[in-house]
């Protein structure tokens, strides 16, 4: 089944006209995703041609694109400063999963939008500032590039885009049920916590993998629901060891303020909670190779 | 970005927050000229203030009160050119004496776990606020706004009333807490603190101290906070990669690393400090985080080089990409660019990782240009190992 994301997803997308979105629109038919519109008021009824002849329609609003295709997800490509209209406008239209793919979004307009879905609670949002989420070979929305890595049942849930990327090329030979970005800001609508509240009831992922950064205390509350709640292997890694205190690293939310917000104080939350925690990438997926091992062998014994 | 304790009270004045008369000096004859003319509403008392972008100042010296214009004179001779936490004095504020009866705590904060705001208010101002929660967490009322409610009256109310303030009191606190909320969201802050907020002998309710972070994120609609920038204060390459585009933090190591997306960047610089421990003995150490973005360009990738070889710190430099949307030939051309544009200036070594969107393109270019600086390493970790090496040796 994999999480938020399946073969039965319909994707329209927000700004698939601008040069981001049309670049990524074509990426995403070409990894099989059935994308079955864009959005843009003054484009509505005109269609553009991808390459392989697909034709995908334009509508006016979100709701008008849901009325005429069944949409179910909606992946955002709209400049930050239009980011937030772009936003309730398909939250209003109650999609029930919005991807918000753009970086720089003014925190102030990710809290206000974050708040205004909580409310309606109709539409999961993943993002903003994140690369989207794939369940490969079923489709993919967002920017994760499909070549990387093939199906497979382990699940991952990181804050960064390149670790994302890193992580599923070092674990190529077990494959993804699905990988979701989630993003560095300071306020995003899908967490950790959410992404293994959904691995952990989801039949078709075996093993967890979970990558955070400074900031925040995301992880640790992530490893709290990780002792109660999750009984699926789990293995942790954590970037920023080497940050300084008081700069940010390159996220809006990857910041050490005085004592919180560590990667120490992650990685040994973690710890505390049972998982296991790689010092590198390449650690990290080793652990997580021998964990599939292991479960293999448990199921063939 | 945070701002200097002057630049968040005239941001308050600016929206109707009650604050005293404040002036800023940088020498003292001009901290003598503002107290003349500050002190003559108090009294002739001032306080002179050094202005940092740190806690502790009071405790440093940094905070003197002063009963004539000579004297404020005098202490802003000792103030300016201090060091606070590694913070040099450049100003000091001149503010209005204040016959202070009580102080309190108020700020407006955003609550990542819940994913809304936070109002904390206390009876019990003036100290750190850390301090106050360990040990009489009871003190310090925590209160959620809606962020797209914010405070109004109603909830003013609330606030005050969870903090325990008596009638007469929170009632002069709440329009405040409303003006202090216009602070926060007019002008796109992630937090606004007021510590103390204090009530004076004849009964008013003041900020006399104020911390504001400002969202770079909101820039696009805030054209004021670019002045609001202390250009003094950054570093000369930090300033350069910003005019760039590039997200850069200089760091204090010998090894230079580029890189694409902020948690690679991170890890790498993490992966490096281990490979510097394990096989140098420590002697590499990362020297910044540069982060050249997701679609990085070859003239991305070119400018980035550029500001890490500037860094005469970097001994040898690590380029680590995952080609997700950026292609790693065009990685691997702007390495060939900047190498090309600086001739035979150039002298670090360049260890270089690339993997995935057309890595084989990449690193055939790389293997054609065939530079003696260039080392190609087909893991993370085992060009980290090498780019500590090759820095180690060579510092």
């Amino acid at each position: 089944m994999a999480i938020f994301l399946n073969a039965d997803s319909k994707i329209i997308v927000q700004g698939m006209t601008g040069s981001e979105g049309t670049k990524h629109t074509t990426r995403m038919l070409a990894s099989g995703s059935n994308v079955v519109g864009g959005v843009n008021p003054r484009k509505a009824g005109t269609t553009v041609g991808f390459p392989g002849g697909t034709e995908v329609p334009v509508f006016g609003t979100v709701a008008e694109a849901m009325a005429q295709t069944g949409a179910n997800v909606s992946v955002g490509f709209v400049p930050p400063a239009f980011a937030k209209a772009a936003a309730i406008e398909a939250i209003d239209a109650g999609i029930p999963l919005l991807v918000i793919i753009t970086e720089g979004v003014a925190v102030r307009d990710t809290a206000e939008l974050y708040s205004y879905a909580r409310d309606k609670g109709t539409t999961r949002i993943i993002g903003p500032n994140c690369p989207g989420i794939i369940s490969p070979g079923l489709s993919n929305a967002g920017i994760i590039p499909a070549d990387i890595c093939g199906p497979g049942r382990i699940g991952l849930v990181s804050k960064s885009g390149t670790l994302t990327y890193q992580m599923m090329y070092e674990l190529r030979d077990h494959g993804m049920s699905t990988a979701v970005g989630i993003g560095g800001d300071p306020v995003i609508g899908t967490t950790h916590i959410d992404c293994l509240e959904a691995f952990q009831n989801d039949p078709d992922t075996d093993a967890i993998v979970m990558i955070g950064e400074i900031g925040g205390d995301a992880e640790e509350r992530a490893a709290a629901y990780i002792k109660d709640h999750v009984t699926k292997p789990v293995v942790g890694y954590v970037a920023g060891f080497t940050a300084p205190e008081g700069k940010t690293m390159g996220h809006a939310g990857a910041i050490v303020t005085g004592s919180s917000g560590t990667a120490q104080a992650k990685k040994e939350a973690l710890e505390a909670a049972g998982v296991q925690v790689g010092k590198t990438p390449s650690e990290t997926a080793d652990l997580m190779r021998a964990i599939m091992v292991q479960l293999a062998q448990a199921a063939s014994a | 970005m945070d701002l200097f304790e002057y630049q968040a009270r005239d941001m308050f004045e600016k929206h109707g927050v009650p604050v005293l008369a404040g002036a800023v000096a940088t020498t003292p004859e001009q901290a003598r000229a503002a107290a003349e003319r500050i002190g003559a509403q108090s009294g002739g008392v001032t306080v002179v203030k050094a202005q940092v972008k740190t806690g502790g100042r009071g405790k440093a010296g940094g905070v003197k009160v002063a009963t004539s214009p000579e004297e404020a004179e005098r202490l802003a001779g000792q103030i300016l050119g201090m060091d606070i936490k590694g913070h040099t004095v450049g100003t000091v504020m001149i503010a209005q004496g204040a016959k202070i009866a009580e102080e309190y705590y108020f700020s407006l904060l955003l609550d990542r776990a819940n994913r809304t705001y936070l109002a904390m208010c206390s009876k019990e101002g003036g100290m750190e606020i850390e301090q106050l929660a360990v040990e009489r967490p009871d003190a310090l009322a925590k209160v959620a706004v809606d962020p797209n409610v914010g405070i109004d009256e109603a909830k003013a109310r609330e606030i005050v009333a969870a903090a325990g303030f008596d009638a007469q009191t929170g009632a002069k606190i709440v329009p405040v807490l409303q003006r202090l909320w216009d602070v926060y969201h007019d002008e796109d802050a992630s937090l606004v603190e007021v510590n103390p907020l204090v009530q004076t002998e004849d009964g008013a309710v003041v900020a006399l101290d104020g911390k504001v972070t400002l969202d770079g994120n909101a820039d696009f609609r805030q054209p004021e906070h670019a002045a609001l920038v202390d250009t003094a204060a950054a570093d000369p390459l930090e300033a350069l990669a910003k005019e760039k585009g590039l997200n850069y933090v200089k760091l204090d190591g010998n090894v230079g690393i580029i890189g694409n997306g902020a948690g690679l960047v991170m890890s790498t610089l993490d992966v490096v400090a281990y490979a510097g421990e394990d096989y140098t003995g420590g002697q590499a150490k990362p020297a910044n985080f540069l982060d050249i973005g997701g679609g990085a360009s070859a003239q991305v990738m070119t400018d980035g080089l550029h500001i890490i070889l500037g860094d005469p710190q970097v001994k040898a430099v690590f380029v680590n990409v995952f080609g997700g949307i950026t292609a790693c030939d065009a990685v691997a051309n702007g390495i060939v660019q900047a190498l090309q544009a600086l001739g035979g200036e150039e002298d670090k070594p360049l260890v270089v990782r690339l993997d995935g969107n057309n890595v084989a393109e990449g690193r055939r270019i790389l293997a054609e240009f065939n530079h003696p600086l260039v080392t190609i390493e087909e893991t993370m970790d085992g060009a980290a190992k090498k780019v500590a090496e090759l820095a180690a040796a060579a510092s």
